[in-house]
């Protein structure tokens, strides 16, 4: 519920980005207070995905500001914005098929900068193991790993450099609801932690269940913000991403 | 771990100490076979270096032997021979770095292409250099080198590329480039230069190769274009380390002795056919080893303990 008065931990302005004619983030705009999770909804095609690629750096904006912890970063590479402390999932998992799960952890820190002594490395290595529920598993291929597990090791990943801002993509999506328990507690106890978080997502019960603010976007306009509650049972936020059917799903 | 590193280091070591002694056999022709083994042992070896982990396919081989040989041609009776080699490594350094940069970004077939057409633009510019400017199309090398001196020349060269490989798989850029074959995008967003490691190796194992083909020269007396820039190099380097397997630094070498003895016999007794017969070969390898000799080798020690190996924790 805070938006604390500090520098946001993300803030956007004016973002925009076409593809051809078809322009799929068009002047977005919104801030992320320090440990928010803040909600990117909006129905398929409305700009979310592409808004994340342009804040992570796969793709460059057209015009606009994207400032992590008050620094620019619109444009830069993304590998210079993941040393910044910004750390994504993909919306389709993407671990490292051909490594173990240690190695896939370490991949997320051994490139960050100043480098961890190997020991220290290991020993949070060990410790994200266990946080994502894994413990047991470091020396098993990515591969061999099943579908939730597949998302705990990307996000063990994407933890591993400490971010400052961790943007998930349908991290959620295509868990079972004994999985989705799993999965909303797990992304609760990395609020606790100050992790701050922008959460694209598509289950609604876990954008209520976590969601303190959200931005609602459509044909890659944002169309609403605001508190949860309040955003989605806007009348037009109802119209454009449920089409109109109530959400008590 | 380290006892065993140990003594596979120390294992290395008596094989090379054993393998200096080559010449002293007096034979002519087992020094020349020695000789294309270790030719062909070293380049598969750089190209595995490279295109193992990253699994972008080069076939810019050629490019850099040729350019090596060519400045031998060009420098070898003007300079000091190890000055001579130190050109021949800058110029194959330099080149890489810009092809590097300007083509890492291409990935899949279109690097394919664009390795295997930079050679046919090389050699290109060389005839044209040479019979514009230079008003020669051949040149003759007369340098003091004997086969021995190539033998040792690339014995040596062959340790420097197992030790340089086996020092940057254990480095954090090797690491890198690991991550990157895996998944490009994945590596951007674990914070690694992609670009920049990419470069780095695609250089170092292109600078190896211009060693080769600098080293390698003085062993034709008369050099031209069609020659240092033969295209089969590239085709036959690339078959052998995936033969080989290039996942694995001791891989190439795998693929590389058994095809050199191969290509040797079938050359001299099948020269119209050869070609025909390498292609089938090459199909084959393909299809019934995906991850080459060493990934044969890895099934095997893995099959009979079963669990030993991979899935302890499972």
């Amino acid at each position: 519920m805070s938006r604390e008065s500090g520098t946001p931990v993300l803030e956007v302005g004016g973002l925009r980005r076409a593809f051809g004619g078809l322009v799929a983030v068009n002047d977005l705009g919104f801030a992320v207070g320090q440990g928010d999770i803040m909600g990117l909804l909006g129905p398929n095609g409305s700009g979310k995905t592409t808004a994340l690629n342009l804040m992570s750096g796969v793709l460059r904006p057209d015009a606009g500001t994207i400032r992590l912890m008050g620094r620019d970063i619109a444009g830069l590479a993304s590998y210079r914005i993941a040393r910044l402390g910004l750390a994504r999932t993909f919306q389709l998992v993407r671990v490292l098929d051909g490594m173990d799960c240690r190695e896939n952890i370490r991949a997320g820190l051994a490139f960050q900068k100043p480098h961890l002594p190997a020991a220290e490395a290991e020993r949070r290595i060990d410790t994200l193991l266990d946080r994502v529920g894994l413990a047991g598993h470091d020396r098993r291929p990515a591969a061999d790993l099943t579908y939730i597990d597949r998302k705990r090791l990307e996000l063990a990943r994407a933890l591993a450099a400490k971010p400052r801002l961790l943007l998930l993509d349908e991290w959620l999506a295509g868990l079972n609801p004994s999985e989705l328990m799993i999965g909303i507690d797990l992304i609760r106890s990395l609020k606790a932690d100050g992790i701050t978080i922008v959460l694209v997502e598509h289950v609604m019960n876990a954008v209520r269940a976590l969601c303190d603010r959200c931005v609602v976007m459509s044909s890659g306009r944002k169309i609403a913000e605001g508190a949860t509650a309040d955003v989605l049972s806007d009348a037009a936020v109802v119209k454009a991403y449920l089409g109109g059917v109530a959400a008590d799903a | 771990m380290t006892a065993r590193t140990a003594g596979l280091g120390a294992l290395a070591l008596a094989a090379f100490v054993l393998l200096a002694f080559v010449p002293r056999l007096g034979n002519a022709y087992y020094l020349a076979l020695a000789i294309s083994l270790l030719q062909y042992t070293v380049l598969a070896t750089a190209w595995g270096m490279f295109s193992g982990p990253t699994r972008y396919v080069s076939l810019a081989t050629t490019a850099f032997f040729g350019v090596g040989a060519y400045t031998v041609a060009v420098l070898g009776e003007i300079l000091p021979w190890p000055l001579v080699l130190l050109i021949a490594a800058a110029l194959g350094a330099i080149l890489a770095a810009i092809v590097g940069l300007s083509t890492l970004r291409l990935s899949g077939v279109y690097f394919v292409i664009f390795t295997f057409g930079l050679t046919e633009l090389i050699r290109q510019l060389v005839v044209w250099f040479e019979v514009n400017k230079s008003r020669v199309l051949g040149r003759y090398v007369f340098v003091d080198i004997t086969q021995a001196d190539i033998y040792w020349q690339l014995l040596a060269l062959t340790a420097a590329v197992f030790l340089l490989g086996w020092l940057i798989a254990r480095s954090r850029l090797g690491f890198a480039l690991r991550v990157i074959g895996e998944d490009e995008t994945v590596a951007k967003h674990c914070g690694i230069n992609t670009t920049f490691a990419k470069v780095a190796l695609f250089t170092i194992s292109a600078t190896v190769m211009t060693l080769v083909g600098a080293i390698m020269a003085p062993r034709w007396t008369y050099i031209e274009p069609s020659i240092a820039f033969n295209s089969m190099i590239s085709f036959q380097v690339l078959i052998m380390a995936l033969l080989g397997g290039a996942h694995r630094l001791w891989g190439p070498v795998l693929g590389a002795v058994p095809l050199t003895l191969l290509f040797e016999l079938l050359s001299a007794r099948f020269p119209n056919t050869f070609t025909i017969i390498l292609g089938c070969i090459f199909l084959l390898i393909v299809y019934m080893l995906p991850r080459g000799v060493a990934g044969l080798f890895e099934k095997l020690a893995a099959a009979p303990g079963g669990k030993t190996t991979q899935r302890v924790a499972a």
